[in-house]
């Protein structure tokens, strides 16, 4: 693969994780906001469906089943052609529907520079504060072990 | 028009109810071998695979289906895409790891016996073969009988496989295991389930 | 013999009416909000995801409700309600190695990178019921330490560098992982099989024979290498797209038991390990499973199987409390014929019995009279 695809790509997926991390109030609102079209021909879903979630044994070795997580996924298509996915965990339907707009519209070089800054730049912030926060107050519940001496020396 | 989108148009419009017409006629047409089944056309698949035989693998085939293609449609990476994306279904490794098998040249396919033909505890785990065919009236007419058909039945379809009523003899012996046929024209579909016997004809 | 009986329609229907109203209760308090028993009943919500096998906490709190509380009964409904959705496939395996950690604690290392994580435990706490949370008080916003996020390598890790444990368990390179949600139950299974039926196994049956192991049948020496709970990230190969689509994340407990195992035939002396995963953050649940899975392991490692907890088919197959009530539960329904015929069968006996009793008794009193 040339170097441009996989880092296109890499970017593609990065978004699609943003979009599938984020809620869809969070989008709905950042949407309205931008005001981006969410005009798109449905080529497929909205719809719920399953994944078998995998683990691993011991946490390194054989693949196995641990059980489902629902999943909604959607397909659609833009006017200029572009065709958008969304796979996300949960049940919401329109969430999954403005995700793969989003994924098309990033694909729309006349719409990536918007998506990027209006979209997906405040859902990645937002997630990465909520990851901080949730990191900062795990850690503040880490044993500081010292050591008493005992007895004289 | 691009191979991405020719992958992915096409599919049922009503996923719902299109997958329970489909349903009911292949229903239909194995509860009556050789009976004629209308189907309208519901699917638009990309070339060699027919609108029957795209709308039958979207009705029937998901995720836990594998499904084998004959070389014919294993040559077009879009017809592989187009299969991925409406019913997510693997393709198999091998025929006798096939639930379902489309073959879009029936007569250059291989022998009955290479699909998986499901095992004496498990005869349902045999592969279903759906055969585009282009009529049912221009070939060797074969004359039926067995469970679901009042006296006899006849079909004549055309470009099936070679000494195929010697092959279905020998699948009907296989009973409770063999593969069951869903024959597909342009717009309609017959079926030959393994219980189906062909009567030889006097000359 | 079944013999249909019809009626009991009217009764079933009012039945079904009541149950509506007993469900909600006295009016004049505020109706339950699903998002509040996703915030405050939480790791109810998880129990439910994790046996009913189903990762969405909105639904498990639904069946909450609509359960009334009763656990096994909210783990039907959302069973019931899996069958009804399509599958998209079997996602990549998560790598616990890189989960966001809410808690992570080892028994075995006091010092380990990343070091112990309490988060937010029970344990510690001291059991008094607290008024004030009846009162419905304000609850102060958690404390925050800053610093930069360690790598926190799995415990087994640290062992393994030692050769003193065995590796995380191998399959053959071309091993499908079974699937017991479509293919019947086979004994004997491979260990991936029964993963996923503990995984979704009921925690009381497994905690009691996880204990069991303990007190001595099929004692296997276990500490707790390590517990974790945190959120791991799920992606899912598709065929439209050329990379694997990231789903978003779901919260896991994850536990390594780590057992002192003294050699076999099969086996040298060396720590040997039982695995456990299971949705939601439930240590109790994961760390049961990992003494029942250590446990169920005795064949492959050479071990006398002497008790329950390492009799693989006794265990698997009762694991699973939908089966199990279903079973359990299905005796209250109408069986009348049955019973008829039991009836007729007990009476007969009982005559036959008296009648020998009869003739005995006149047999005495005729050789005393004699």
């Amino acid at each position: 693969m040339r170097g441009q695809e996989a880092r296109d790509q890499a970017e593609r997926k990065a978004v699609m994780a943003t979009l599938a991390q984020s809620t869809g109030d969070d989008i709905v609102r950042l949407w309205n906001e931008a005001g981006l079209p969410s005009e798109a021909e449905l080529l497929r879903g909205p719809e719920t469906g399953l994944v078998t979630v995998r683990g691993r044994i011991g946490g390194g070795g054989a693949p196995f089943n641990i059980g489902e997580a629902a999943v909604t996924r959607a397909t659609v298509r833009l006017a200029s052609g572009q065709v958008g996915h969304c796979y996300a965990l949960g049940r919401d339907k329109q969430k999954a529907r403005l995700a793969a707009i989003a994924d098309a519209l990033w694909q729309d070089p006349a719409h990536r520079n918007e998506v990027e800054a209006r979209l997906v730049a405040p859902l990645r912030a937002a997630l990465a504060k909520a990851r901080d926060q949730r990191r900062a107050e795990t850690a503040a519940t880490k044993v500081d072990f010292f050591t008493m001496v005992r007895g004289e020396d | 028009m691009d191979i991405v989108t020719q992958a992915i148009e096409g599919g049922f419009a009503d996923p719902v109810f299109d997958a329970q017409t489909v349903f009911r006629a292949v229903m239909d047409a194995m509860a009556r071998p050789g009976k004629l089944q209308p189907l309208p056309v519901f699917t638009r698949p990309p070339t060699p695979l027919s609108a029957t035989a795209g709308a039958i693998a979207l009705a029937l085939c998901d995720n836990d289906t594998p499904l084998w293609l004959d070389p014919a449609l294993q040559a077009s990476a879009t017809v592989k895409s187009w299969l991925g994306f409406h019913t997510g279904a693997p393709l198999a490794n091998t025929p006798a790891d096939a639930h379902f098998a489309l073959i879009a040249t029936p007569a250059e396919m291989m022998a009955l016996d290479g699909f998986s033909q499901g095992t004496q505890d498990y005869p349902d785990r045999s592969t279903t073969l759906i055969l585009e065919v282009s009529d049912l009236v221009s070939g060797a007419p074969l004359l039926l009988e067995g469970p679901g058909i009042e006296k006899t039945a006849t079909i004549a379809p055309a470009q099936m496989p070679r000494h195929f009523v010697e092959q279905w003899k020998q699948n009907n012996q296989r009973f409770p295991r063999g593969v069951d046929i869903i024959l597909a024209t342009s717009e309609a579909i017959a079926c030959l389930p393994r219980t189906t016997r062909i009567k030889t004809m006097e000359a | 013999m079944y013999v249909a009986v019809k009626g009991g329609e009217a009764a079933i229907r009012n039945a079904h009416k009541l149950l509506a109203d007993r469900r909600r209760g006295d009016r004049s308090v505020p109706t339950l909000r699903l998002d509040q028993i996703v915030e405050q009943l939480a790791l109810g919500a998880d129990r439910v995801m994790s046996e009913g096998s189903l990762y969405d906490r909105e639904l498990a709190a639904l069946a909450i409700v609509q359960a009334r509380g009763d656990m096994i009964e909210a783990i039907f409904l959302v069973r019931a309600y899996r069958t009804t959705l399509p599958r998209f496939g079997y996602t990549r395996a998560i790598d616990t190695g890189t989960m966001l950690v809410e808690r992570r604690v080892s028994a075995t290392y006091k010092d380990l990178p990343g070091g112990q994580l309490l988060g937010p435990t029970f344990d510690y706490t001291h059991r008094l019921l607290d008024p004030e949370l009846a009162a419905g008080g304000e609850v102060a916003e958690p404390e925050q330490r800053a610093g930069e996020a360690e790598a926190m390598p799995r415990v087994s890790a640290i062992l393994a560098r030692e050769g003193l444990i065995e590796s995380d368990g191998d399959m053959p390179e071309d091993h499908v992982p079974g699937d017991i949600t479509r293919e019947p139950l086979a004994f004997p299974m491979a260990r991936d099989i029964r993963l996923q039926a503990l995984s979704r196994g009921d925690e009381g049956f497994l905690l009691a024979l996880g204990y069991s192991t303990q007190r001595g049948y099929a004692r296997n020496h276990p500490f707790v290498g390590e517990v974790r709970i945190g959120e791991v990230e799920l992606a899912l190969d598709v065929p439209e797209l050329p990379f694997a689509v990231p789903l978003g994340s779901i919260r896991v407990t994850e536990c390594q038991m780590v057992n002192q195992f003294k050699g076999s035939a099969k086996a040298p002396p060396q720590f040997t390990r039982g695995y456990g995963l299971v949705f939601g953050q439930s240590e109790r649940k994961a760390m049961a499973m990992a003494l029942c899975d250590r446990a169920l392991r005795a064949s492959e490692l050479g071990e006398d199987v002497v008790a329950a907890a390492q009799d693989e088919e006794f265990v698997i197959s009762h694991s699973d409390n939908v089966q199990a009530t279903g079973f359990v539960e299905h005796l209250k329904l109408p069986h009348y014929v049955d019973f008829q015929a039991e009836l007729d069968l007990v009476r007969r006996m009982r005559a036959e019995h008296d009648a020998r009793e009869n003739a005995g008794k006149a047999e005495e009193k005729r050789e005393a009279a004699e």
